[in-house]
């Protein structure tokens, strides 16, 4: 099996020294027939191994396309990345041919997403399509790959594995159907994990359990996971850094504790400030005025300026310059011409 | 006491499994809601929580009359939903309206928003006369936060907050006391989720409305709850005042799932008590005998099995509580 994977490696350029992921200043738009949507507009992030990033955003926001973007699995058309680099161990994945990226998919970086039930196909066993992974990545016979496929669902803790192997996807409940989910993104070893709103669609005690067998799988296998979620709490529960997107662009990016501490744009500050919390029972809630822009229409200056409580004429005329570093802390920016006075000093 | 405006007395919703086509039998039932008695005063937010298919949103169509419960009652202003019939009927249903979860699906794409928000008018035409509806609607759509002149739109020219609105307009038009709202911000975003909440609130105090506030969120229901009722497999298993249910619950349930529920400060991480719940819900079609928990819980004792704890007071649980072991555990807050 080792081979498999050494024959892989050979990707042009591929630096084992390089950092895990890094994207750069990253560009997608969709070309349709009401006007070209600039869903990300210069999105740039870092990945280490073990390490969990959370990209924080609201809909529409591109975090989504984003991920799509890294994966290589954009609509395309009427998706096209104009800008930007992916680079996964210094080789741009965006440069690659197609056979070779769809190697890197299953191999380097898997994803998992919201909704597990139409992620899975509905006429195929859960056993036959997490054997299909071995089968063409790595020409196991049927046999063997469904051993395979039963040891990886004892792995994400479905009870009695070796029967349920034989259940079809509807025969599963949302959270165990997310851990098939999770099963086959994990079946090649990536070391890089994308999830896409993992558990958004489940109850909360199933949340739990999902989070919980995420870490613990990420623990073992040392693997790089990117966590695209809306919600605050989930990200300030598990995440090691993150990056807040609104309308395309990566506007913050700091540690998990100084963002929570001391947001330095407004916009992540009024989102922190709206969220009503479980242990505490707050005033009104503090709204963030207005809505969200549209993406063919993005406002002139800095996207958020219409409904910053801070902006003022620069706001209005110059978008900020790519990141500021806030002065006080080396590994934080945040894309705000204010942004000393957003975090308080 | 004479402030409750509505209160359920044993309320039952069966849906029954049938078998064979012409034929059909009664093979079994679903107990979707299965004996709840809730109490609503005037000028309250009563929350119910619980997980999906606990039975929360089928006693919401139970209480606005979308459903006829199995078995029960439901008061409103002395007066038996259930047994009142015909025009004695609707006009009580007036009194009882409510706002559904989705507002992309809830409002009929081919209507304008004025003749969605007038439809209610056109039902109970004695309400306002038909002179004044347009006005009426019109008031309406300002009391909500939506420009007055927009009321030729239709929904797909409105985002999902303002849609939202549109819902919010629909259901106070018949000037209710008793508003259901069912999942009303869990299709929104988080910047827009604030906006609906803080109108739900300003309506309750210029309208003195009492609200039964169904979520999912327990944060959303805390912030706007004052009191909360907690399911668990079609029957309330916890209920008290805000601050007893999430500061001091005492049901093992409640525990867990205001354990599961992430805060956002990641100091607080590793320092809370996380319960950690094993499996799925059983199928309401068959619940366990005895506590429904008894499956997931980390206290079963045989007790547990043979005999069903009722919701009531206990030595150790200052609120009512349906657990033989009740005890109170705070896990919301960081230790």
């Amino acid at each position: 099996m080792t081979d498999v994977k050494a024959q892989i490696d050979v990707l042009p350029g591929l630096d084992p020294r390089a950092p895990l992921l890094e994207v750069s200043d990253l560009h997608v738009e969709f070309r349709t027939q009401y006007g070209v949507a600039k869903a990300v507009n210069g999105a740039n992030f870092w990945l280490s191994p073990g390490e969990t990033l959370a990209i924080l955003g609201e809909s529409g926001c591109g975090k989504s396309v984003t991920a799509q973007a890294i994966m290589g699995i954009l609509d395309s058309p009427p998706g096209y990345v104009t800008q930007g680099q992916v680079k996964y161990r210094g080789v741009d994945l965006l440069q690659l041919r197609e056979e070779q990226r769809r190697k890197v998919r299953a191999n380097q970086i898997a994803m998992i997403f919201q909704d597990a039930l139409s992620a899975l196909n509905p006429v195929y066993t859960v056993g036959f399509q997490l054997g299909e992974l071995f089968r063409k990545h790595r020409g196991m016979s049927r046999g063997d790959s469904k051993k395979r496929a039963i040891e990886l669902l004892d792995q994400v803790k479905i009870p009695a594995a070796n029967q349920r192997v034989n259940d079809y996807p509807h025969q599963f409940s949302g959270g165990m159907r997310q851990r098939v989910m999770i099963a086959m993104a994990l079946a090649l070893d990536p070391e890089v994990l994308i999830a896409d709103e993992p558990t958004t669609a489940l109850d909360v005690t199933v949340q739990a359990q999902i989070m919980g067998l995420l870490a613990d799988l990420q623990r073992q296998r040392n693997m790089g996971l990117i966590l695209i979620t809306h919600d605050m709490g989930v990200v300030a529960d598990v995440a090691d850094r993150i990056s807040v997107m609104y309308a395309g662009k990566v506007v913050e990016e700091a540690p998990v504790y100084d963002i929570y501490a001391r947001p330095a744009h407004p916009y992540t500050r009024a989102l922190l400030e709206s969220i009503p919390r479980l242990d505490m029972k707050g005033q009104q809630l503090n709204v963030i005025k207005g809505l969200p822009p549209a993406l063919t229409d993005v406002p002139q200056g800095c996207a958020f300026n219409p409904r910053c409580a801070f902006a003022r004429d620069a706001c209005r005329q110059d978008p900020p310059p790519p990141p500021y570093q806030v002065s006080v802390q080396p590994h934080r920016t945040a894309r705000c011409h204010f942004f000393r006075e957003v975090i308080g000093e | 006491m004479s402030d409750v405006v509505l209160e359920t007395k044993g309320l039952v919703k069966h849906f029954p499994i049938t078998q064979g086509i012409v034929f059909q039998s009664k093979v079994g039932a679903v107990r979707a809601v299965d004996g709840v008695d809730i109490q609503l005063r005037r000028g309250e937010t009563l929350g119910v929580v619980g997980e999906s298919g606990c039975g929360k949103s089928t006693l919401a169509k139970l209480l606005v009359g979308l459903e006829k419960p199995t078995a029960g009652s439901i008061m409103v202003r002395g007066q038996d939903m259930v047994k009142l019939r015909g025009s004695a009927l609707r006009k009580a249903r007036r009194n009882i309206q409510m706002v559904l979860q989705d507002p992309y699906t809830s409002l009929n794409p081919r209507m304008t928003v004025g003749d969605i928000i007038g439809e209610p008018f056109e039902i109970h035409t004695e309400v306002v006369p038909r002179g004044g509806r347009q006005r009426a609607v019109q008031d309406l759509l300002d009391t909500v936060g939506l420009n007055p002149d927009h009321i030729n739109r239709y929904p797909h020219q409105f985002s999902g907050g303002q849609r939202q609105r549109i819902g919010i307009a629909r259901a106070l038009a018949l000037k209710p006391e008793i508003i259901v709202c069912d999942e009303p911000v869990s299709a929104l975003d988080v910047s827009i989720q604030a906006q609906v909440i803080n109108l739900l609130e300003r309506l309750q105090n210029e309208f003195g409305l009492s609200y039964i506030f169904i979520a999912h969120d327990l944060s959303v229901v805390r912030h706007i709850s004052d009191r909360v009722a907690v399911m668990y497999l079609g029957k309330v298993i916890e209920t008290g005042h805000d601050q007893a249910i999430y500061d001091q619950p005492t049901h093992p349930y409640t525990q867990a799932l205001l354990s599961a529920v992430p805060v956002p400060d990641p100091r607080l991480r590793g320092h809370r008590d996380q319960i950690v719940l094993e499996g799925d819900v059983p199928s309401p079609a068959n619940p366990p005998s005895g506590c429904r928990f008894r499956t997931r819980c980390w206290k079963v004792q045989d007790v547990c099995s043979q005999q069903e704890p009722l919701l009531q007071i206990r030595e150790r649980s200052p609120h009512p509580s349906a657990c033989h072991f009740a005890e109170i555990r705070d896990v919301v807050h960081g230790h």
